[in-house]
């Protein structure tokens, strides 16, 4: 706890409509307090915007605990800003200093095109998903839960690679403007676990083409992993690749979950 | 039983275990080939949306989804932490449909209807089997079988877990599924959508208006039953654990067109949330109720004390919850504990800055079982008070506070799940029936997966199958002409009102009459103050808001303004529901009824109905229809955790 | 206000592939395939590297060594083949292995380049991205244009004014003793040694090698390579001007003394 106050100066990129041209727009920011999230120093600053007559910034955010990927925006050039494993709306003022100059700008990505200020569509990402993000178990005919074991190391990393809030920093945060991070993470959650082998190789193919309709290449800067919010390792990149390689190549009548 | 109700919701007959069997083999079928004839449209993805969409879509129904989310993903259901509940007795503890049946029913207050409830306790188990084959990663054990643990005081380990990401894990199941079927082309999905109307003909729901949050383009929506599932009110009180967007405009526009609302004012307070740091707060944040299995709550026993924590000495601190309940000490229930800390902070011995916590202490844990075990049981909740306070818990005792967490109320459904407007239907925390006036905990994510996976996929052809070879409502009809025109209308007020007051400013102000007055503990004083309040606020609201900008463009302003203006309606429904109902039950404690030790005060003899309020216009008193609530397997009793 | 439903929200996509066609064709289109060919192609051409190194340690025995060494490959494999087919093959697959090499990154460039026309407005902060990873492009560009001078000046000789067909040790230290040239070398060895820093390494991600249990070595192997191609490379040029390696048969006709039929 900190009673002080600090003052920051912002520069926030305005952008009225999906076409309108965009500018930075800088406002002073006084009585910052430390305890404030990133977003709630955004509020203020919209709150008297408003008074002044102006609009206020748009943003996306909904569930403020880091979890529901709806916030992000680039903070002094770094997706989500400079604390790692953290989702904007979990980043606290206390992170910066009194004094501080702070510029945020939208995620940027061909497949990301902003739609007013800093919220731009992503639904490229739901694409991608659509195109194999799932395990076809149409409700009802499930068999019993515990009818096959999951080894718990199985089951552990398969929970690290599906702790994806699906918020796109990785790709905002990519030089290549690549999803990698994104896909990889459903694709290996969904791969390593027994259920998901019926559908591994046509899953595997279908989202990594569908995710190179939309995205850049993966030149394993590891910028995605250091932007993520949930700190998901680039390792699910290598295993995508394997399995899209092998899905390709290999005789799949004959290759088995075993296949090493 | 005394009550009379006008309101009857027909439960199937037989027993109790029967019922469900029965009413699936008596109710009407809609043939697979038929099904593509029907239009359904369903209205938010949370877990209860998009599982009901799914599984719509995969009985091969024409469904369009909508969503204010720019993907069904987002729903305020990925932010459950804790797990869910299913009579799995995987433990071997003795757990039956019958024992989760029964600890609901108990757990609710005796105000939930038993036929659902014993459903929810059945379908429980097939949830769990069908999130396994969707791949949703539960924790397991070593040998690689499935791990439970107890939660929220239950005797049994019956709670299925993802880490402290159940919710997300099981939205995520949900929402790959729906993705696969909108991939199939059976599930049209429409995000960044708002429902603003709910579209009723000749006294059935013949489809909804919304609006494109993009382009602000109004249009409507048509179909042969409507499903709404859009969560709970929790906002009404400005600051909740809900998601900043979570709101009550879906239901309550449907509530306004004849749909009942029923008993609002059960409002569940979660004990061991992060309390308000400063005026600026916009949300609160739970931490999980786990925390209280090794924490000691505790406030100095002077009032106003301005020492640090390690700095008050032992015989001065009150661990008030050790010493009024010693059988249960810090585990007692989440309204118990919630209570007390209100009682300490209103006292004047709240700590932090604001004065407005208690601590949550583990250093006696870390002692007795060292840090390593408290970080291995803890250590992600530890780090998330961290970056979200600035203090380290493993040092300084934590700061909580209790904080509105869910909505036991809703709209009104029979068994069919299906609101008194015909084909209307009602999913998760946007209905009102499982889980009584409280809810327990890791209950919430099980009702929402069993309405929509379970429940909705086999009753909604009860109501469609009559209506084979009618065609929907056409959207040029009179009746969607005039709700687009209502909505368009709406819109513009909003927009011309151009006062000095920001829509959150007016929404804090609301949200703090309520919390004050109608909110952990209220009275007949303080709820006849909050009914004198409201409507001078929603005045206020609509001479001196100031909603900038156009409604062409996206207008986060404008869209939180039309959620604003609902609750302010909705806010006095609350208080009505709270004033009349003369006794204390679960989530809604009346002060003056209390037993001498300040237990909440139950009366079966006049109370024990569902209150369902149907709208008579704004500012004017709802009318009251009950259903009244019969116990032939549970027999009332009192909760005592002394 | 709209009568019927219309598509709403989502984004074209910036790049539609060609379907169907041989699994290889449609492996290589991708991106993921691209990069599986430039990792394979980067191991041959990182194999090149250092049997090339190697083979150019013997300057410092001598001036039969290291002709010896040309003359050798030219023999491979004995008896088994006409003298240089297998070295012409090996330099067939050499060619072929750079060209797909560039090939790739090329297509990968412009794949990234569509995934974001327009760039960031405001400073970018990169915190795991290394100088090598962002610099691969360059660095890459930089060996491409050093290689084609280095075949003119070594190889074919054009860019050599005393070169001698046949003479590697006199026409490499020939060569080096000009500062302008040594210092070119030595530039491009540096960049060389930074592409394969990161090369070295992703090119196991690009393949899925990974194994949390080795990828610290993975890592360690990248760096360590790119030391070893530095130092050895380095060292050539490092030693002509320091006079260290000299002319062997100095004179004014070294061509007359020194010829001998040699490789490379």
């Amino acid at each position: 706890m900190s009673d002080k106050q600090m003052r920051i100066t912002l520069t926030a990129w305005r952008q009225d409509g999906p076409d309108a041209p965009g500018r930075f727009e800088t406002y002073d920011v006084p009585g910052v307090s430390p305890d404030m999230s990133f977003l709630e120093m955004l509020d203020v600053v919209n709150e008297r915007l408003q008074r002044e007559g102006k609009e206020p910034i748009a943003f996306d955010h909904d569930c403020r605990e880091g979890i529901c990927g709806s916030c992000g925006m680039m903070i002094n050039g770094q997706a989500h800003g400079p604390e790692r494993g953290t989702a904007t709306c979990q980043l606290h003022m206390r992170k910066f200093r009194d004094g501080d100059h702070v510029t945020i700008e939208p995620w940027r990505a061909a497949a990301f095109p902003v739609i007013r200020d800093l919220i731009v569509d992503r639904t490229a990402l739901d694409r991608i998903i659509e195109s194999g993000g799932y395990i076809s178990a149409p409700t009802g005919g499930a068999p019993d839960a515990n009818l096959i074991p999951i080894p718990k190391p199985v089951a552990d990393a398969a929970m690290d690679a599906a702790a994806c809030i699906g918020c796109g920093a990785c790709v905002a945060a990519c030089p290549n403007g690549a999803a990698q991070l994104f896909t990889a993470a459903k694709v290996q959650h969904l791969n390593l676990l027994p259920q998901g082998q019926a559908e591994r190789w046509d899953r595997t193919i279908n989202m990594v083409e569908t995710m190179e309709e939309y995205f850049g290449s993966c030149t394993l800067h590891r910028e995605c992993e250091a932007a993520c919010p949930k700190s998901i390792s680039i390792d699910f990149i290598a295993l995508m690749n394997r399995d899209y390689a092998k899905a390709q190549l290999a005789q799949r009548r004959l290759v088995g979950q075993t296949f090493p | 039983m005394s009550i009379r109700g006008d309101l009857v919701a027909p439960v199937p007959p037989g027993p109790l275990e029967d019922k469900w069997d029965n009413h699936r083999f008596s109710i009407k079928l809609v043939n697979p080939a038929n099904k593509r004839r029907f239009e359904i449209i369903v209205v938010g993805t949370g877990l209860a949306g998009a599982s009901a969409a799914a599984t719509l879509g995969e009985l091969g129904y024409n469904v369009k989804v909508i969503t204010f989310h720019d993907s069904p993903r987002r729903a305020h259901s990925i932010a459950a932490q804790g797990g869910i509940n299913a009579a799995k007795n995987y433990k071997n503890d003795g757990d039956s449909v019958y024992r989760l049946f029964y600890d609901t029913i108990k757990g609710g207050d005796y105000r939930a209807r038993e036929a659902n409830v014993y459903r929810l306790a059945q379908i429980s188990v097939d949830i769990i089997d069908q999130c396994v084959a969707q791949g949703v990663p539960f924790a397991r054990e070593y040998g690689g079988l499935l791990d439970n643990r107890s939660f929220g005081g239950a005797q049994v380990s019956r709670t299925f877990y993802a880490r402290g990401q159940t919710g997300q894990q099981l939205l995520l199941g949900a929402y790959q599924a729906l993705m696969r079927q909108v991939h199939l082309g059976t599930v049209t999905l429409i995000p960044r959508t708002e429902m603003l109307d709910l579209v009723v003909k000749d006294g059935r729901a013949a489809g909804v208006v919304c609006r494109d949050l993009n382009t602000g383009e109004i249009y409507s929506l048509s179909g042969h039953a409507v499903v709404l599932a859009t969560g709970g009110y929790g906002n009404v009180f400005f600051l909740s654990t809900n998601a900043k967007n979570s709101n009550v405009t879906a239901a309550w526009r449907a509530a306004k067109k004849g749909a009942y609302f029923a008993n609002p004012c059960y409002t569940q307070i979660h004990p061991t949330c992060i309390p308000a740091s400063d005026d600026f707060q916009s949300k609160l944040t739970l931490m999980s109720e786990s925390l209280r299995n090794d924490g000691r709550i505790w406030v100095p026993k002077q009032i106003d004390d301005p020492r640090s924590p390690d700095q008050i000495p032992e015989d001065e601190r009150d661990y008030y919850l050790e010493r009024r309940y010693p059988a249960f000490g810090n585990l007692v229930p989440r309204d118990v504990a919630s209570r007390a800390a209100k009682r300490e902070v209103d006292a004047g011995r709240g700590v932090g800055p604001l004065k407005n916590g208690v601590y949550l202490d583990f250093s006696d844990a870390i002692r007795r079982l060292g840090r390593n075990v408290i970080e291995e049981r803890y250590g992600n909740l530890f780090e998330m008070y961290e970056r979200i306070t600035g203090e380290d818990p493993y040092v300084v005792p934590m700061r909580i506070y209790p904080a509105v967490h869910y909505t036991m109320g809703g709209l009104w459904v029979d068994y069919n799940l299906m609101s008194n407007l015909p084909g209307l239907f009602v999913l998760g925390e946007a209905n009102f029936s499982d889980h009584g006036a409280n809810r327990l905990g890791a209950s919430a994510l099980m009702q929402g997966l069993a309405d929509g996976y379970f429940v909705i996929p086999y009753t909604i052809g009860d109501y469609l199958a009559p209506m084979l070879g009618e065609r929907p409502v056409p959207v040029d009809d009179p009746v969607f002409r005039e709700a687009e025109q209502a909505v368009s209308d709406l819109t513009r007020r909003l927009l011309s009102i151009n006062g000095k007051r920001t829509v959150d400013d007016i929404h804090r102000e609301l949200g703090k009459v309520l919390w004050d007055n109608c909110g952990m503990a209220r009275s007949e004083q303080s709820l006849q103050k909050a009914l004198a309040e409201i409507p001078a606020i929603r005045e206020e609201f609509w001479k001196n808001v100031r909603v900038l900008g156009g409604d062409e463009t996206r207008n986060q302003a404008l869209e939180k303004a039309g959620r604003v203006a609902d609750f302010l309606e909705f806010g006095e429904l609350m208080c009505i529901d709270a004033l009349h109902r003369n006794e204390s039950c679960g989530g809604h404690f009346r002060e003056e009824y209390q037993t001498e030790d300040g237990e909440a005060l139950r009366d079966d003899e006049n109370f024990a109905y569902v209150a369902a309020w149907e709208f008579t216009g704004t500012g004017e008193q709802p009318k009251l229809h009950r259903e009244a609530l019969e116990f032939e397997y549970v027999k009332p009793s009192t909760r005592s955790y002394k | 206000m709209a009568a019927t439903l219309t598509p709403r929200g989502g984004v074209a996509p910036v790049r539609r592939p060609r379907k169907g066609g041989p699994a290889i064709v449609r492996f290589y289109r991708s991106a993921v395939g691209k990069k599986w060919v430039m990792a394979v192609t980067g191991i041959a051409l990182m194999g090149f590297v250092l049997v090339h190194l190697i083979g150019n340690i013997k300057l410092y025995l001598s001036k039969e060594e290291l002709n010896l060494y040309g003359e050798a490959l030219r023999d491979m494999p004995g008896h088994l083949l006409p003298r240089t087919w297998l070295l012409w093959a090996f330099r067939l697959g050499l060619v072929a292995a750079f060209v797909l090499h560039v090939h790739s990154a090329w297509g990968l460039t412009v794949i990234n380049r569509r995934a974001r026309p327009v760039g960031y407005q405001s400073k970018r902060d990169y915190v795991a991205a290394t100088f090598a990873s962002r610099t691969m492009r360059w660095t890459g560009l930089i060996v491409l244009l050093y290689l084609v001078f280095h075949l003119m000046d070594l190889t074919w000789g054009n860019a050599n004014p005393d070169f001698v067909r046949g003479d590697p040790y006199n026409n490499l230290v020939y060569s080096m003793q000009r500062p302008a040239v040594a210092l070119v070398y030595a530039l491009a060895n540096v960049a060389l040694a930074i592409h394969l820093s990161h090369g070295a390494w992703s090119l196991f991600q690009s393949l899925g090698i990974n194994n949390p249990r080795y990828n610290g070595a993975l890592r360690r192997f990248a760096y360590g390579f790119a030391g070893i191609i530095l130092v050895g490379n380095l060292s050539f040029p490092i030693a002509v001007q320091l006079g260290l390696v000299d002319l062997a048969c100095p004179g004014d006709d070294p061509v007359a003394e020194c010829n001998e039929e040699s490789g490379l």
